[in-house]
Formats: structure tokens, C-alpha cells, sequence
């Protein structure tokens, strides 16, 4: 009986192989989507744990020289009077290749480089004797890497993060050529330490524990809050698939119990027939996804590593994470979608009318149900917006609002074209708004999935803009000195002043101390009082005499994210070392992750007394910028690094920024695109419950060119009326993005702008999708020929 | 009003072409009404489909109110359809997003002959005044009957072709429901050219014609 009724279920799909198509497709796409998302995030996250395993990245204190010099002669020093140090050498060769040296005898086991990746008793001897370096494979595949370590031995050390070498110090000494210095000197966290910190030597503490995870965290969250609803918008094309394919079999159920097969073995063979469906799609939805993955990855590691410095590879690695997830998020998707067809089929008694009860046609009761769970959706937004708090708080926002609108939708197309009919004056209008209306409940799983589309393009699109006029107005204003210089030592940055000063204008130096703001790690920095600041500072709220305060030490700026993560406002006070002052104003500082105080240069000093000044800004006419970098460059031998100009710091903030949105772009393109595909599946299937209504059309004298045609418009006009409701959902997403989830998650917010050509190009994206979408249909009808239409009218049908 | 001249016509099937009509002649003059009939797949509704524009013929010529047929691209022949002829079927074929009102003066309005009062006239005489506001699937399958009925006739069109119109009635039903035909076919001065299995409703027409395997019977 098993293999009957499954032989009976499966004969369905060869006699409907597009449905069948469709079925695999959406689901295909919406676990490709995912899958994409999830792969990126689970590589990102993988490199975070890596760069995290080396020497703890931070995760151990260090001694570091107050004069910014560390030697090996420190370093033995320390050893002999018993303070537990290990020795550490930083440096950059080739492109962007990080050496890390270390001294294997000495290295606490807290670095948490396990043993040493990849290091053996076989191969220790050649570390130790310098003819060996431990690297990724990916890195040592590069061939700038394999040119750069000619005539070392090399062992691929997979846990290591991309494009860092680790080395024996003395080796790496000589590929860096910094024969006898030392970057840090790492201290045993399980040996506790003899005494203070010896003069000359300053504690840096461990401050970014796990840092890049929770800074990255928003930017996968959002990642992943896009890739499930492109999920949910792929899902909508196989819920339509299985709608129809469970109304079309009606008969078919009907007969199988008729003739003996109980309901919990009918339900059985069909969740079995689901299941295996669902298997099919989800393995080529995982293998789909990769491939989306390996597309955005380089832009993410770009976006990444230009925000957070976070070492993120541009090299996708299969894992069993994402693709156990991705099959099983297919699984799940298909159970979802289907579950409404198995419910029926579980109450269908067994003498239910075998005609299709058009299921396009569902009841006016059920839209209204479906309007009313719309409406507490948004209502619990609203309840959301009002009494959340939290990251989680403004996500629910958003589900509340996209799902509450979608459900929503179907109801108020319903009104609009129920006064459209009674509007009309034609026959022919009222007949075009009339069946259109009849096509409704068939569409309006596919309209609510481009809703969900087109708002999410308007909101991201709403957003990135916003983003762009503040961002390149702010940094105009922070960007204001027109040349920065990053000197290597105090001596080196007091011989730099000096040749600067009867060249430039202005020497403002950027002092910076690492200290706990309102109990998280954060910045102090020190400002000189000059008209740079009092001038171009965004400030975003300030007192008075702001500048006059901070300049007299009688009063601090804080930035946006300190202020809200604090809850800080003007006149609050802020502790800080040496003495806690009043909050004088507060500044934007969009995309970076910390909070940050500025005070006064004498108050820093004062504070901070063993901070350096090794980086200046430069006030000078523009004109002399290319003179003056060109003979400073010459004059003290700097580095490409050591000397930066205005435009290539803006060049590179709004670089990473265009980055961080094209995958943001990327996903939104691939949602809209499914959207349109979730329509098109939805027309096509639909196309043929359509003939007896338009049959009888054709009969009295309407062609098939012309009956088409109005088919192709009423796509048309449902995928534009869809992007009417979507414009103002699109907006609100916008600003809950702006004004809620990007507060909570990055701790600053953005004045929304509304671009009206953003407006325009939705409408042309809702004609495009729902052009696309209507042609085939169309032209399938067009191309009918006339004995499937006269079929429609035989006595025998 | 109607010359069928010669006309023949077959379909592809898997075992090849099968002529469904192989020769039929047959005329009707105005005002005349003629009930055709024969078995099932005797080629009566090919007869009607060919008349109407709905299919083209392979060989024969079929003339309608003096416009041959085979002269006429799509265009022409749904144009044809929509001024001069009116179609009812046994499926009633109703338009479901409309309702009765809208059905009934569809495709007078469609023709743009579109008359208020003769459309109420008909609606009355088919007992449909109560029901103008109700969409078809509120209706039973005599009253759709006679909207399509109405539907038909509402453009006042020179000839009616009506396809087994009582088939999905009872027979109380299809008795009423074909005596307000007739009389409103007269009224209206048209034609009528009716396909029937039924030889008690063929007997109430002014002539007969039997199809058997595509020829007509002498």
C-alpha cells in the first residue's frame, strides 16, 4: 500500500515537472541565502578565534618601554631578576605579511598559541635554530609570501590567522632587519610578578578580551537578519509550490482514501515525500550558498578588516556547521510551508468534494484573519518600539513591522481594488479591477514576499544614503588638518616638530591614552585649544564655552557611543584618572567601536604623564601638501604608513564604507530577485486555473494578443501597488535601522534623509520584478493555442 | 444568416490525425432556429467553435451574416464574435469577478451596444432582477443558466449559438430555462443555431439536423 500511495503522491510532479521546479528552486534559493550568510559569518567567526590564539592577541598584559624601545637587553635584564617575560617581535614585511617572533622556552602556556600550531618535537629543532616559520596554508600558497620566506623551510599551521608568519625571534629579526629590539614582552599570567613595574617599563594591560567577536557582533547580526529574510521570501515561492500541488491532488487524496489508505498513512507518505523534496533542495541550496559566500566574502573581509582591523580570509572553507544548518533550515522551511497542506489533508473527510476548491480563492474570512494577525504584529511592534530595550527590542521592531505589514497587505490591495471596481466607468476597466481583485488571494504570497523586498531595498537603500551625506560631511569636519604624521619614537616626533614648525602652520598633536570610560575599555585623548577644533568639531551637543572649558581642563568632550552606552548628557560627570570632570559637549564618531573622552592638552598631560605625542595633524595650505610630505619623507626616511594625507584617509574611510554596503546591496539584489521569481512561480501555476476565467472572455470577442496584454498590466499594477505600501514601510524600516537597531548596536545614531529618487528607482524595481515575472505568463497565453482554451467550454471537461 | 459550406476539420492525436467533421453543409436564414444533434464526439460542439471564430477550419467555408469566416484574421473573427454572435454553453462560462449585473451587460458593453432597459427587460424575464448583486458562485446552476442566457443576449446579436445550454439542468429546470430562451430569441430577432443530445428539446426548434461521425444525416 506504501508503494502505491507514494507511487500514486509522485506521479503529481511528472505530470507538473515546473511546479515540481518551483518547489526545488525556491526552496533551493531560500536555503542558498542562508546558507550564504551563515558560511560568511561561521568564516569570520573561525578567524576571529584565530587571530584571538595568537599570543593571545592582547589577552595577556605586556611590558612595554615608556620610551617606546624594547631590546633584548630588557629583555634579559628582566628575566634575571625574576620578572616572567617573553619576548615578542611585531613587524610587517612584503604586502601586509605579519611577522610575529617568538622565544618558544619562554612563551607562557596562557598565550594560547596551542604548543605552537603545527610544531612537533620533529620540527622545534629547526625553529629554535631559525630555518623554519609556521604560516596558514592559504598564506604560504600566496606567492608574495613564498618570495618573501626563499630558502626557509615552512610548515602549514592551519589555526594560524591569514597572512601571519610566527617564527623564532632571531629569525624574524632578520626578516624584519631590526637586529635586537623587541616589540613586547609578554608576562606569564600564571607566575605572579616580583615587584612594581620597573622604571622605564609600563604595564600594558590586556583590554580586548574576545574584543573583535562582540565589535562584530552587529555587523553579523545584521548579516544574518538579512539573510533570513530572504530565507522567509524564498520560502514564500515553496509555500506556494506545495499550496498548489496539495490542492491540485485533492481528487487524487480523496480517491487514496476511498480506497483504504488511512489519514495518518496518507499524512505520513506526504511528509516522507516533503522530507526527501525538501533534502534534494536543501544539498543544492548548501552547494548554491557556498557560492554566494565565496562571492561576498572578499567584500566582507574587506569590510571587516577596514572597520574592526579584523583578519578575516577571502578564502571560504566548507564547513560542517553552516552546511548541517542550511539542510536543516531547508527541512524546517519545507515542514513551515507545508504544514498548512498536511493540516487539511489530516481534516479532509474522505467524501470531500474532489473539485479543486480554488485554492487562488480563499475565503474573504481568511484575509481578514490574516489582516487582523497583521495588525498585532505591528501593534507589537509598536510595543516594542515603545517599552524595548536592547538589540533584540529593535529587531522585533523590525519583524513586527516587515511581517505585520506583508500579512496586512492582501486586505488593503483587497480595498483598493474593490473601489477601483466601483470607480470604473468601462467595461472593460471594471472587468480588468474586478479579475484582478479575483487574482489576489493566488498572488498574494508572492506580493507579500516583494513587499518584503522592495521595503527592505527602500530601508537599506534609505539607510546607506543617510549614511553616505553624514559620513562624508563628518568627515570633512573630523578630517579637517590636512596632513598626519605617525612618528616611531619621542625622539623621533621632537626632531619632526621641529623641522615642521616654520613650515606649517599648525602642529596639533594626537595624544592617546588606553583608560576605563564609565567601566569600559575606551580612549582619552588630548587635544592643543585651536581654531581646527572650535571650528570643524561635530559636536552634537555642547555647552556654551565648550572649548574654552576643555581647554582649561575644566571640562571633557565624550563621543556619541560613550554618552548613550553611559547615559552621559551635558553636565554629567565622567571619572577619569586623576580626577573626574564635567561633560561639556558630545561629538559624533561614527564607526568607531569605543567609547572615547577628549580633554585638554594640560589635563592630559597631567593625567597621562607617561603618554606620548608620536602622532601630529598638520594645518598648511593645501597647495604645499605634496611639497612638504615629499621633502619630510626624504628628511627623516619615513614609512609609506608614517605619513598620511587628508584625501587618502578619506579615500580609504568612504572605501570600507562602499564595502560594507555592497553586501548589504548584494543581499538586497538577491531578495528582490527572488521575489520576482516567487511571483513569477506563483503566475505560472496560477496560469491554468486562470483559462476558465478567461476563456469565456475570449469567446465573446476579446483576442488572445489583447487578453495578454491586460494579463501582463495586472502584474504590473499589483507589483506597483505592492511598492506603493512598501515605500512607506521602506522608510520606517529606515529609520527603525537608523534611529534604533544602529543605536544599540554601534552606539551612535544617523539623521535620516529621504532621497526621492530612491522612490523612483522602487517603483522602476517593482515594474521591472513585476514585468519580469508577467511576461512569460503572458506570453504562454498569448501563445495558447485555441483548442486548450476551447477545452475550457466541452460539455465532457 | 449562417452558410456552411463543405466544412471539414480534424484534430493530432497520438494515433495520428482524426477528422472530427467531414463535410458538413448546412444553412440558416434569419430568424430561424435549428437544433443539432448526434452523440457524443460526433463533432456538434466543433460545429458551433468553427461557426463562432473559436477554431479554423481545414477545408469548407463557413459564412456569418455575409462575412466569410476564412477571410478574417484573429482580429476580425473576435470582432466578429463580440458584434454578431451570442455563445452559451453548458458550463455557463460566467465571469466569477463579476457580478450578475456586470455578466449580464458584458459583452454588450464589450460590442458597445449596450441597452439599460433591454438588459433589464431580460433580466426580468429571467427572473434575475433580485439576484443583480450576487456574484455567480452564489447562484444555483439554472439561475447561472439564465444569466448566461442574458449574457447572450443582451447585445441583441444576429445569430445565438448555444452549446447543450440545459445539459447541467434538470429537466423541470432545463424545460423552463429553454422556453425563455426561445421566446427571448424571437424577441430579439436573432438566430438560433443549438446543440443538443436531446431530441425533446430539438423537437421545440423550427428545424433539425443530425451529425453522425462529422457528416450530416440526410
Amino acid at each position: 500500500m506504501i508503494g502505491a500511495g507514494l507511487q500514486a503522491l509522485v506521479s503529481h510532479w511528472r505530470r507538473h515537472p515546473l511546479q515540481l521546479a518551483m518547489l526545488l528552486l525556491g526552496l533551493a534559493v531560500a536555503t542558498a541565502l542562508w546558507t550564504g550568510v551563515q558560511a560568511i559569518n561561521a568564516e569570520a567567526r573561525a578567524a576571529y578565534d584565530r587571530a584571538a590564539s595568537v599570543l593571545g592577541q592582547d589577552r595577556l598584559d605586556r611590558l612595554v618601554a615608556s620610551d617606546g624601545t624594547l631590546t633584548v637587553a630588557d629583555f634579559v635584564a628582566l628575566r634575571r631578576v625574576g620578572w616572567p617575560v617573553s619576548p615578542v617581535l611585531e613587524g610587517r614585511i612584503a604586502r601586509d605579511l605579519q611577522v610575529i617572533g617568538v622565544e618558544p622556552l619562554t612563551l607562557p602556556r596562557g598565550a594560547a598559541m596551542p604548543g605552537l600550531p603545527g610544531l612537533g618535537a620533529d620540527t622545534l629543532p629547526a625553529f629554535l635554530a631559525g630555518t623554519l616559520v609556521l604560516a596558514a596554508p592559504e598564506t604560504l600558497a600566496r606567492p608574495e609570501v613564498a618570495t618573501a620566506l626563499a630558502g626557509l623551510a615552512t610548515t602549514p599551521s592551519p589555526d594560524l590567522p591569514p597572512m601571519t608568519l610566527v617564527a623564532d625571534i632571531a629569525l624574524a629579526e632578520r626578516l624584519l632587519n631590526t637586529p635586537g629590539q623587541i616589540t613586547a614582552l609578554i608576562l606569564d599570567p600564571d607566575r605572579t610578578l616580583p615587584g612594581p613595574v620597573p622604571k622605564g617599563f609600563a604595564l600594558k594591560p590586556a583590554t580586548r578580551d574576545a574584543g573583535l567577536a562582540r565589535l562584530t557582533e552587529s555587523f553579523h547580526l545584521n548579516l544574518t537578519a538579512f539573510g533570513f529574510l530572504a530565507f522567509a521570501v524564498g520560502i514564500f515561492i515553496t509555500h506556494a509550490a506545495i499550496g498548489m500541488a496539495f490542492e491540485q491532488r485533492r481528487p487524487m487524496i480523496r480517491t487514496l482514501r476511498a480506497l483504504g489508505m488511512s489519514v495518518g498513512m496518507l499524512c505520513g507518505l506526504v511528509l516522507a515525500e516533503m522530507l526527501v523534496l525538501a533534502l534534494i533542495a536543501g544539498v543544492i541550496g548548501v552547494a548554491l550558498g557556498y557560492g554566494v559566500a565565496a562571492a561576498l566574502l572578499p567584500d566582507v573581509a574587506a569590510t571587516l578588516g577596514g572597520l574592526y582591523d579584523a583578519p578575516v580570509p577571502g578564502q571560504l572553507t566548507l564547513r560542517a556547521s553552516w552546511v548541517l544548518a542550511g539542510v536543516g533550515m531547508a527541512l524546517a522551511g519545507t515542514l513551515i510551508a507545508a504544514g498548512q497542506g498536511l493540516v487539511q489533508v489530516w481534516r479532509m473527510p474522505p467524501l470531500a468534494s474532489a473539485r479543486p476548491r480554488a485554492w487562488a480563492m480563499a475565503g474573504a474570512g481568511a484575509a481578514k484573519a490574516q489582516a487582523l494577525a497583521g495588525l498585532g504584529l505591528l501593534a507589537m511592534a509598536g510595543l516594542a518600539l515603545g517599552f524595548g530595550a536592547g538589540l533584540p527590542a529593535g529587531f522585533a521592531v523590525l519583524a513586527g513591522l516587515l511581517l505585520g505589514t506583508a500579512l496586512v497587505l492582501p486586505w488593503l490591495l483587497g480595498l483598493t481594488l474593490a473601489l477601483a471596481v466601483r470607480r470604473s466607468k468601462g467595461v472593460m476597466a471594471q472587468w480588468f479591477w474586478a479579475d484582478t481583485r479575483q487574482q489576489l488571494p493566488g498572488l498574494s504570497l508572492a506580493l507579500m514576499a516583494l513587499l518584503l523586498a522592495l521595503a527592505a531595498n527602500t530601508g537599506v537603500g534609505t539607510m546607506v544614503g543617510s549614511f553616505r551625506a553624514t559620513f562624508t560631511g563628518w568627515l570633512d569636519q573630523r578630517l579637517a588638518s590636512e596632513l598626519y604624521v605617525y612618528a616611531e619614537t619621542p625622539a623621533e616626533a621632537a626632531a619632526i616638530t621641529d623641522w615642521l614648525r616654520p613650515r606649517v602652520d599648525a602642529i596639533l598633536p594626537i595624544t592617546l591614552a588606553q583608560s576605563p570610560l564609565a567601566g569600559q575599555p575606551g580612549e582619552v585623548y588630548g587635544i592643543v585649544d585651536h581654531a581646527t577644533y572650535r571650528d570643524n568639531w561635530p559636536l552634537l551637543q555642547s555647552s556654551p564655552a565648550v572649548w574654552d572649558e576643555v581647554a582649561k581642563g575644566k571640562g571633557v568632550l565624550i563621543n556619541e557611543q560613550l554618552s548613550r552606552r553611559a547615559d552621559l548628557g551635558l553636565g554629567s560627570v565622567l571619572n577619569l584618572p586623576g580626577g573626574a570632570l564635567p561633560v561639556v559637549g558630545v561629538f559624533s564618531d561614527y564607526g568607531n567601536p569605543l567609547p572615547q573622552a577628549i580633554v585638554g592638552m594640560a589635563s592630559f598631560q597631567a593625567r597621562f604623564p607617561q603618554a606620548e605625542a608620536l602622532r601630529f595633524a598638520l594645518r598648511l595650505p593645501p597647495a604645499k601638501v605634496a611639497d612638504i610630505s615629499t621633502a619630510l619623507r626624504a628628511e627623516f626616511a619615513l614609512a609609506e604608513g608614517a605619513l598620511v594625507d587628508q584625501a587618502a584617509v578619506k579615500a580609504f574611510s568612504l572605501q570600507v564604507f562602499e564595502r560594507t554596503f555592497a553586501v548589504t546591496g548584494a543581499l538586497n539584489a538577491l531578495t528582490l530577485g527572488v521575489a520576482g521569481l516567487a511571483m513569477l512561480a506563483n503566475l505560472l501555476t496560477l496560469s491554468a486555473l486562470r483559462l476558465p476565467q478567461l476563456a469565456p472572455v475570449w469567446a465573446m470577442g476579446l483576442t488572445q494578443t489583447r487578453l495578454a496584454a491586460l494579463d501582463f498590466a495586472r502584474t504590473l499594477v499589483l507589483a506597483l501597488l505592492t511598492a506603493v505600501v512598501a515605500l512607506p514601510l521602506g522608510l520606517a524600516l529606515a529609520w527603525v535601522l537608523l534611529a534604533v537597531v544602529n543605536v544599540e548596536a554601534f552606539g551612535w545614531r544617523l539623521p535620516m534623509q529621504v532621497f526621492p529618487g530612491d522612490a523612483v528607482r522602487q517603483f522602476a524595481m517593482a515594474a521591472v520584478a513585476g514585468g519580469v515575472a508577467g511576461l512569460w505568463p503572458a506570453l504562454q497565453l498569448m501563445r495558447r493555442r485555441p483548442a486548450d482554451l476551447l477545452r475550457v467550454f466541452a460539455n465532457e471537461r | 444568416m449562417l452558410n456552411l459550406t463543405e466544412v471539414r476539420k480534424s484534430y493530432p492525436t497520438a494515433e495520428g490525425r482524426v477528422e472530427v467533421l467531414g463535410g458538413v453543409s448546412l444553412s440558416l436564414v434569419a430568424g430561424e432556429s435549428l437544433a443539432l444533434t448526434g452523440e457524443s464526439g460526433s463533432g456538434k460542439s466543433t460545429v458551433l467553435h468553427l461557426i463562432a471564430g473559436l477554431d479554423a477550419v481545414d477545408g469548407g467555408e463557413i459564412v456569418v451574416a455575409g462575412q466569410a469566416l476564412s477571410g478574417l484574421g484573429d482580429a476580425g473573427r473576435a470582432a466578429l464574435r463580440r458584434d454578431r454572435i451570442g455563445l452559451v454553453f453548458q458550463q455557463f462560462n460566467l465571469i466569477p469577478s463579476l457580478d450578475v449585473a456586470a455578466n449580464l451587460s458584458f459583452q454588450a458593453r464589450l460590442a458597445g451596444r449596450h441597452d439599460r432597459d433591454w438588459t433589464a427587460q431580460l433580466a426580468e424575464a429571467l427572473g434575475l432582477a433580485p439576484l443583480l448583486a450576487r456574484y455567480p458562485e452564489q447562484l444555483s446552476g439554472g439561475q447561472q443558466q439564465r444569466v448566461a442566457i442574458g449574457r447572450a443576449l443582451a447585445p441583441r446579436p444576429a445569430l445565438i449559438l448555444a452549446d447543450e445550454p440545459t445539459g447541467n439542468l434538470d429537466e423541470g429546470s432545463s424545460d423552463a430555462v429553454m422556453a425563455l430562451m426561445l421566446a427571448l430569441v424571437t424577441k430579439a430577432g436573432a438566430s438560433l443555431l443549438m446543440v443538443t443530445h436531446s431530441e425533446r428539446l430539438a423537437a421545440r426548434l423550427d428545424r433539425r439536423l443530425q451529425l453522425r461521425s462529422g457528416r450530416i444525416q440526410p
